[in-house]
């Protein structure tokens, strides 16, 4: 926590006075739609620290098992606690990647703006916040005009104006060009040193090994193996995930 | 179509000598009209954007109501405002009859269930695309329709041209609730009315050539501004 | 911001209100006639000259007008319609009625005159013939002046049009102007006011085939709105209006009201 500069971008909870919202405790969660089962009985434990990349095959229910962390959807049947907090409590705590980025109808400045201002935040750094992710010369731009991944950089640079204590992102460098992948993996990495929780889903399995401090395979409903990163990749216990790493097609 | 062109003629022979009373019909038109848009647009956009966003018990039905008002006949609007408005009835202490407030409320009436009706549509169409962004952000109510209502602006203006055109085109309601007098409430469509009554159609024609003109002035004006907006790439 | 100058915008132009409204004002509850055929445009100015006060006229059909009087809604009730204007006075709506002035109605028809009614002067044998010949007939059909007196015709003649409703029998439930677009679209008879006649401007082949009947005759009626039942009646200025009409200059006026050089209405204001 030396970097001012970084610290000034996102500070953490604990920065703020608040009691932190780790760790998570997932037990027992069902979501079905109809006869449709996504989730059967998953259960998952995350500390307070680190990145956790979510991997697994298509249909796992990955991204649906982050709409659910993060409380946007309520589950079938499961508890989720967030050191004891139900996901909807703490919702504004957190915040989300999506894919694909929904901006507003406004230049990237705005963009940005209108987050820092509807949650109270330091309007002053909006100028640092474009900066940290390469979108300055882009401020008074419309913000749907913006490449795949200026608009992703945008998305991300939102979600960090809300200085969140757990960060979600929903595979958000699928199908864009390298350097704008590693200029987010880069920014992602930055709020995680800083003590921001990150919970990553990606298919991308270089960028797992990249970015993983842990990993959490998602298979069929539920969690078959979670192991810290260095366990996981050279000797993965799931067959299922063992398959997915040698590139087999898992369904 | 010799009458037609007869009316062009007259149409054109008015404005260019600036008829002053001709002015001032089109000048009471416009106020009356566009007034009765801003109330409209100020009730009609908080409420669609209030059911945009909500769901709720008897949703459907309200969502058929708001879209039944928009036929609302006009006559039956200002027989409804006339007996409120008249010196007999509940309102009738406040003097509005006959005055060119009353026809603002007439038509405030008449088109704020198209504003409604219409933004609703608009902006439920965008809070699909929101709606989730906008719960991870943990907005408000309040912050998210303020949000809808800016970010749909430029769809918005074309709701409120719709409410616009219904209201400077009707004349059921005007001639009820403002009389049609002269130099008080006389506008463009009770001056046509009362031209046709009159027999003389090539007048009444040229005030309808007009009013049709005025009518695509303020749809130019609008158009242009969401010109702008596109070339901003906004839309 | 931008909803904030809407607002102001909103508030500004309905707040800005009509135009300074003269102190004095008075509303007159009119029949058609005596507006559209410009009699009003010729007598206001002379009166608001001489007394200050301006007079809004609201036209419409004498059954109308007369509701709307009883709604307190005018100051003034001027129509054409003796028995329902002696009514409205008896029921104390009306401080006394007078009689103003008066002209005649006609049966305007098409130049080929299907009916054959062209230079009667009895309006009912004119009117049974036109019903025998199964001839159009275009009436009002609004409860107006001229729907009273068409009706209390019909009434003597022994025909009842209401049988040949929606046939030969049409009636439009308008103004007398759009009843005589409507009549002269379709061809068909009609009875209207000499004066709403004479400055009619879309007469096309149409001509007067019947006139001269003493049943024929329209006198129109002027009345203050009685204060004592609407007290929001400007009793003073109403006074002010009906005694000029019924005064020397105000009855000089009226005579002196031509459209193409024929006068359109004949004081007959009993002498003072």
């Amino acid at each position: 926590m030396s970097d001012v500069a970084a610290t000034s971008l996102a500070p953490v909870a604990a920065e703020r006075g608040a009691a932190p919202i780790m760790p998570l405790s997932v037990r027992d969660l069902h979501l079905r739609f109809g006869d449709s089962v996504v989730l059967d009985g998953l259960d998952l434990e995350l500390g307070p620290a680190g990145c956790t990349v979510v991997m697994g095959p298509n249909g796992a229910g990955k991204s649906l098992l982050l709409k659910l962390m993060h409380g946007l959807i309520q589950p079938t049947s499961g508890r989720i606690s967030w050191d004891g907090h139900p996901p909807a409590a703490v919702t504004a705590r957190q915040a989300l990647v999506f894919q694909k980025p929904v901006l507003l109808r406004r230049t990237v400045a705005a963009n940005l703006d209108f987050v820092l201002k509807t949650r109270g935040r330091d309007r002053a750094r909006l100028g640092k916040l474009l900066d940290h992710v390469g979108l300055a010369h882009k401020a008074g731009q419309p913000a749907r005009r913006l490449s795949g991944g200026e608009a992703q950089r945008l998305a991300l640079a939102r979600a960090l104006a809300t200085e969140p204590e757990v960060l979600f992102l929903d595979e958000p460098t699928a199908s864009l060009d390298p350097a704008s992948v590693l200029t987010i993996e880069r920014i992602v990495a930055q709020a995680r040193d800083r003590g921001v929780r990150v919970v990553l889903v990606s298919h991308d399995i270089g960028q797992a090994r990249r970015m993983a401090d842990d990993v959490a395979f998602l298979y069929r409903g539920r969690v078959t193996e979670h192991a810290p990163a260095a366990e996981f990749f050279p000797e993965p216990r799931c067959p299922a995930a063992r398959d997915y790493l040698n590139g087999n097609v898992v369904v | 179509m010799q009458g037609m062109g007869e009316a062009l003629s007259l149409a054109l022979q008015m404005v260019w000598s600036g008829d002053a009373d001709l002015l001032e019909i089109v000048l009471l038109s416009l106020r009356v009209s566009l007034s009765a848009t801003l109330v409209a647009l100020l009730i009609g956009l908080p409420l669609g954007a209030l059911v945009a966003i909500s769901r709720f018990r008897g949703r459907n039905l309200v969502l058929i109501v708001m879209n039944a008002l928009m036929g609302l006949p006009p006559v039956v609007v200002g027989l409804v405002v006339y007996l409120h408005f008249s010196r007999s009835g509940p309102l009738g202490f406040l003097g509005l009859l006959y005055t060119p407030t009353a026809m603002i409320v007439a038509q405030t009436i008449l088109i704020a269930p198209i504003v409604a009706a219409l933004s609703r549509q608009v902006l439920e169409d965008l809070h699909a695309e929101y709606a989730e962004q906008f719960r991870s952000l943990g907005l408000s109510k309040v912050q998210s329709v303020q949000a809808l209502l800016w970010d749909a602006r430029y769809s918005l203006l074309t709701v409120g041209l719709a409410g616009f055109g219904r209201a400077v085109a009707e004349v059921g309601a005007v001639i009820i609730v403002g009389g049609n007098i002269d130099h008080l409430t006389r506008v463009m469509t009770t001056a046509i009315a009362l031209e046709t009554s009159k027999g003389d159609l090539s007048f009444a024609l040229a005030l309808g050539i007009i009013l049709l003109v005025i009518a695509l002035g303020v749809n130019a004006a609008v158009q242009s501004v969401r010109m702008s907006a596109a070339r901003m790439s906004y839309v | 911001m931008i909803r904030d100058a809407f607002g102001a915008t909103a508030l500004a132009l309905i707040l800005a209100g009509p135009v300074a409204a003269q102190e004095q004002s008075i509303i007159v509850q009119s029949t058609t006639s005596t507006a559209n055929s410009g009699l009003y445009d010729h007598l206001l100015p002379i009166f608001e000259e001489e007394t200050g006060i301006q007079v809004n006229v609201v036209a419409v059909g004498t059954g109308q007008a007369i509701k709307n009087a009883e709604n307190c809604d005018g100051d003034v009730l001027l129509v054409h319609a003796k028995p329902s204007e002696q009514a409205f006075v008896e029921a104390g709506f009306g401080t006394g009625r007078t009689d103003l002035m008066y002209n005649d109605f006609v049966i305007v028809g098409p130049e080929a005159d299907p009916a054959g009614v062209g230079g009667m002067t009895d309006a009912q044998d004119a009117l049974a013939r036109i019903a025998e010949a199964g001839a159009l007939f275009a009436s009002r059909g609004d409860d107006s002046g001229t729907h009273k007196k068409e009706m209390s015709l019909w009434a003597d003649t022994g025909v009842a049009p209401a049988d040949g409703s929606g046939a030969w029998y049409r009636e439009t439930g308008s103004g007398m102007g759009a009843t005589l677009n409507a009549g002269i679209g379709m061809g068909a008879y009609v009875m209207t006011d000499r004066a709403t006649w004479i400055s009619f401007g879309n007469k096309q082949d149409y001509e007067i085939q019947v006139e001269g009947d003493e049943d024929l005759f329209n006198q129109y009626g002027v009345i203050p709105v009685n204060p004592e039942t609407c007290p929001s009646v400007n009793i003073e200025a109403a006074r002010t209006f009906a005694d000029w009409l019924l005064s020397d200059d105000g009855q000089a006026a009226i005579g002196a009201y031509e459209v193409d050089g024929q006068q359109l209405f004949f004081p007959n204001a009993p002498e003072s």
